[in-house]
């Protein structure tokens, strides 16, 4: 068994172990820089390390999450199947982005002080989004993985997953009110792809083709 | 006459460094005429066209003060902040001069392009001595000061920054202001051949802050032409620009060419561009919150590697004694 969790996690598809180390590769960036400055040295941060990893972070999430939102678009438009198979680590890789950019938040900006936070989730608009889109990602990250699948039913499952949509909006539209101006384009960017990814799925659901292979339904 | 390159004419003449067109193309002209005329007679004609209507003859004196960067000396003053200064590098290199890009890095890549002599200031409104003035009529080179004030900008961060200048009711006393001035309003340089981020309409160009008269008299106000024994570099606003230390960083004026004396609260530019969130007082007021985040505590710019800390705003800025009373009886939540 534990064998072949191994394998389900570094092997089987080349996809996989490559994946893992992309979803990766922002966090193991992230913390050497932070050795580094720690150290003294200096980094790509400059002088706000702390706004620079808290935007990081956000960025990184969002960027994810929106790839998360590709997969099938991609695997239904290119044909290529096995895409899907690397379409849980990469919402699993959104969540423990957008977890830390929230720790980062409480901890290096708000002193750890829970209440602190809380005020700020009832009082800033953007910060209640992005934490409802948080907390939505919570019960998408617990049943990810192939046992709730079973336990849940692919109905049950399915109509819990859909949640993406309306988080990926919120995560959005908090991305978007921390613009001082439209001028500062990655919001507007994530906005216009997010908008993209969505319209697709309109169009082909609208259009009546949005059918699962039947292999799915099962 | 349409001289497109040269939309500056009212605050720095350029016409030393660029042929105007019409003589480029008017010499020519008088080249394919075949020779009738001699070079004598060509530049004879130069003098009429190089002055066009509306320019302004650059005052004496206006090249005459140190360039960015040059030592400068200073008698230090009372002004400190326990901390002491923080490091030079993050002054220069962590700026907000959107006018040059709207990252923080941005101004100290960009910044160079700024042609900052001659200089010189337009000065109009309420005022019995309006009319163009050499920087080094308004600012007294040799009685320059070194305060050491805490810089808070609105974004929640701040700095200790060594300024070196002049008080601005110094300036202000030479400019003769009307009984009738109750505003000063200050204006940005802009220029979109030397500004890149200026090209972008992020805010309404040029930029304008202002002051109440009692504002930009009170002591604390400065004029300011350097910083760390220097004379200012150009993402920090040179050669000339004010710092207001109980009052978030946006109020202050960079690069100033223009200071026109008024009788209504000016319109400023970032309340024109988003009123609900930045207000004509500004002061920085750890009670009061920005809509999107709080003002109660600020990241410390300048820690080992960049790391910055927390510490706590003070009211003011730490500046109250000196400033409570010019805002007695108002709400400052309402005044923001």
């Amino acid at each position: 068994m534990a064998h072949s969790a191994f394998l389900r996690t570094f092997g089987k598809h080349w996809m996989k172990p490559v994946t893992l180390a992309l979803l990766l590769a922002p966090f193991i960036y992230l913390a050497v820089l932070w050795i580094i400055m720690l150290n003294g040295g200096s980094t790509p941060m400059g002088w706000d390390p702390v706004k620079w990893t808290h935007h990081y972070l956000g960025d990184t999430a969002i960027r994810i999450l929106l790839a998360t939102l590709a997969v099938t678009p991609v695997r239904d438009i290119t044909g290529w199947a096995p895409i899907a198979l690397i379409r849980r680590r990469i919402g699993l890789a959104a969540f423990f982005y957008a977890l830390l950019h929230m720790l980062a938040y409480l901890g290096l900006d708000r002193g750890w002080s829970l209440v602190k936070l809380w005020e700020d989730v009832v009082i800033r608009t953007y910060i209640t989004l992005g934490m409802i889109a948080l907390v939505l990602m919570v019960p998408l990250a617990l049943t990810s993985t192939n046992g709730m699948i079973r336990r849940l039913g692919r109905k049950t499952w399915d109509r819990i997953h859909w949640l993406i949509y309306p988080l990926a909006i919120l995560a959005v539209t908090h991305n978007m009110l921390m613009q001082k101006t439209l001028w500062q384009m990655q919001p507007t960017v994530h906005a216009a792809i997010l908008a993209v990814l969505l319209g697709w799925r309109l169009v082909r659901w609208s259009v009546g083709k949005l059918k699962r292979p039947a292999e799915a339904t099962a | 006459m349409e001289l497109k390159f040269r939309r500056n004419t009212d605050y720095q003449d350029l016409s030393n460094e660029i042929t105007p067109e019409k003589i480029f193309i008017d010499r020519r002209k008088l080249m394919a005429a075949g020779g009738m005329l001699g070079a004598g007679s060509i530049l004879g004609a130069l003098p009429a066209c190089s002055e066009p209507q509306g320019a302004v003859a650059v005052p004496a004196g206006a090249s005459n003060h140190p360039k960015d960067g040059a030592k400068l000396t200073a008698k230090k003053t009372a002004f400190a902040v326990a901390e002491g200064p923080t490091v030079e590098e993050a002054f220069t290199g962590y700026c907000n001069y959107y006018e040059f890009g709207t990252d923080k890095s941005d101004p100290a890549r960009n910044a160079f392009l700024m042609k900052t002599s001659p200089w010189q200031v337009k000065v109009e409104g309420e005022t019995d001595a309006p009319g163009n003035y050499a920087i080094t009529d308004l600012v007294d080179y040799k009685n320059l000061e070194e305060r050491v004030y805490r810089h808070r900008c609105v974004e929640a961060w701040s700095m200790v920054v060594p300024w070196i200048g002049v008080p601005l009711n110094s300036v202000i006393a030479k400019l003769k202001p009307k009984a009738t001035a109750k505003y000063v309003q200050f204006e940005t340089y802009h220029n979109v051949k030397e500004m890149i981020g200026a090209r972008a309409p992020v805010l309404k160009w040029p930029y304008t802050e202002g002051l109440r008269m009692d504002e930009a008299m009170n002591d604390l106000t400065l004029m300011a032409v350097g910083a760390y024994g220097k004379a200012l570099q150009k993402q920090n606003g040179a050669p000339l620009r004010t710092v207001i230390p109980w009052k978030y960083g946006f109020k202050a004026t960079k690069s100033i060419v223009k200071i026109k004396f008024i009788t209504a609260e000016p319109k400023t530019a970032w309340k024109q561009a988003n009123g609900d969130e930045y207000g004509f007082y500004s002061n920085v007021n750890p009670k009061v919150d920005h809509p999107r985040w709080s003002q109660a505590s600020e990241r410390v710019i300048g820690g080992k590697g960049g790391f910055n800390e927390r510490r706590n705003t003070d009211m003011f800025n730490g500046y109250e004694k000196q400033v409570a009373a010019m805002y007695a009886g108002m709400d400052l939540a309402k005044n923001y």
